[in-house]
């Protein structure tokens, strides 16, 4: 994105809406969470807890994975999700670049 | 035009009361209490429509109205010396979000230690903050250039805030003879406040305030820097426009006989009331002395007091406060560097005077006049009056 000179600014300092959609938070991750599909039980904790709105839904409103450009990586749909030990529907991974 | 019996903080609140704001949040300090103190009581006697917030501290009095002024409201506030400081955290804010708040400002000494009288401390440790300074030499000054100041910093090409200041208890409590607006022709004056933006416009969402850093921080400083550039001609256009509307007109600076005078005092304030009273004594005798007036410090009009001086052999800059830089005070400093790059300028000594409202007399002034004609070299600092 080119960087605006100050003349094509907001007037004092204000930022129009909507300008977060232009910044990829996820950038920011250092661990990612992996959707297991066949081991969700869709009881949507991961969806509701997201702090990011992060947790993608399909066409029927059922979670389907991640939104990686604004996934920042905090666990927490790890930490939420319900499922058992050995068939967990999310596990985090080392981010690599 | 109705005569009024006013004290400069009666002048200034008669002023609140006319421009009638959306929106007041402000905190009593000595001298400056009355102001809003006799602004709440119109409040209360529902002669204003405005929303009085009372606050519990400065610091959240320009919180509300920086607050106030994003949804687009006509604000005003008034405080005093550490009053001016506990704000001091918010007024770059207030010009950074270009907000025309205007705060009716008493000078008054910075503790410590504590102190409730007259010198320039307080209004100069905030004159880096991108506001229009305006210094009111009477009550009539005063009432006249808070209206101004409402036109000056509404102004598209200014929206900054402004402070038009008076001295502590010399002006704030001295009652004078003021000539006062119809509040119909005042209404009419200052007119519509017209909201650049509001951050409650749902039909258009902004954000106030979000953090800035290393790509677009300095980006954001230059508005600023325009509108101080910008400010002087719209003073000048607002002052010269009041006088010949209602007959008192302003410029950034006014000279008094100046033209042809050899030696002149330069100051801000009531101190130049008194200067007049000793130049016309003074020029009586057949001296020629003059008084160079500095009405408006903040945008510094660095030409035109160059450009004033420029006849003059000797002028004494008068600071009512000092910057503890043993370089003399902000007047002088200012004044010092708008004179580098002229051909012709005179001897400049700094007289810091006053500090605490320490009295300024007329046979001071006299002395100091009569000091100009012995000096050799500039830019001796004199601490005027203080005891050994």
């Amino acid at each position: 994105m080119d960087k605006k000179g100050w003349k094509e600014l907001g007037f004092g300092d204000s930022v129009t809406g909507g300008t977060s959609k232009d910044f990829h938070t996820g950038d920011w991750r250092s661990e990612r969470p992996i959707f297991h599909k066949e081991n969700c039980i869709q009881c949507m904790f991961c969806w509701t807890y997201c702090p990011d709105s992060a947790v993608k839904l399909d066409e029927n409103n059922k979670v389907a994975g991640f939104d990686y450009d604004f996934c920042k990586g905090c666990g927490i749909c790890d930490h939420e999700c319900p499922t058992k030990k050995e068939k967990r529907a999310i596990t985090m991974e080392p981010e690599r670049k | 035009m109705p005569v009024l019996a006013r004290t400069g903080n009666e002048a200034m609140a008669e002023a609140m009361r006319q421009i009638d704001p959306d929106v007041v949040a402000a905190y009593p300090i000595t001298p400056a209490t009355e102001v809003v103190m006799i602004f709440s009581k119109f409040v209360a006697d529902g002669l204003v429509g405005t929303e009085f917030v009372a606050v519990e501290s400065e610091h959240s009095a320009m919180s509300a109205c920086v607050g106030a002024a994003s949804v687009g409201c006509r604000v005003m506030t008034g405080t005093s010396s550490q009053g001016l400081q506990l704000m001091s955290e918010i007024l770059p804010i207030a010009s950074a979000l270009r907000q025309p708040i205007v705060l009716c400002e008493v000078n008054r000494a910075l503790s410590g230690p504590i102190n409730i009288h007259c010198d320039h401390s307080d209004t100069m440790a905030v004159r880096d903050f991108g506001w229009i300074q305006i210094f009111s030499e009477n009550a009539q000054e005063a009432y006249d250039n808070i209206l101004q100041l409402v036109r000056i910093t509404e102004d598209e090409k200014v929206r900054l805030p402004g402070m038009a200041t008076t001295d502590g208890f010399i002006i704030s409590h001295c009652m004078e003879k003021i000539e006062a607006l119809e509040d119909a022709e005042a209404k009419k004056y200052i007119g519509e406040h017209k909201a650049v933006q509001s951050v409650l416009d749902q039909s258009k969402p902004i954000t106030l305030g979000s953090l800035d850093l290393q790509d677009y921080y300095f980006e954001h400083k230059m508005p600023i820097v325009e509108a101080m550039k910008q400010a002087k001609d719209v003073i000048v256009k607002v002052g010269k426009d009041f006088g010949k509307r209602y007959g008192r007109e302003y410029g950034l600076i006014e000279e008094y006989k100046l033209d042809d005078a050899d030696y002149a005092i330069v100051a801000l304030g009531s101190t130049c009331g008194t200067s007049r009273a000793v130049i016309d004594g003074l020029r009586a005798k057949g001296e020629k002395v003059g008084l160079l007036k500095v009405r408006v410090f903040r945008p510094f009009p660095a030409e035109e007091i160059a450009k004033a001086l420029s006849g003059v052999k000797a002028a004494a800059i008068m600071d009512r406060s000092d910057m503890y830089n043993n370089q003399g005070g902000p007047l002088f400093s200012e004044i010092r560097s708008a004179l580098f790059e002229s051909k012709q300028k005179p001897l400049l000594t700094n007289y810091i005077y006053g500090l605490g409202g320490r009295e300024i007399s007329l046979d001071d002034i006299c002395q100091i006049f009569a000091e100009q004609k012995k000096v050799k070299e500039s830019g001796k600092i004199v601490y005027f009056g203080v005891r050994e």
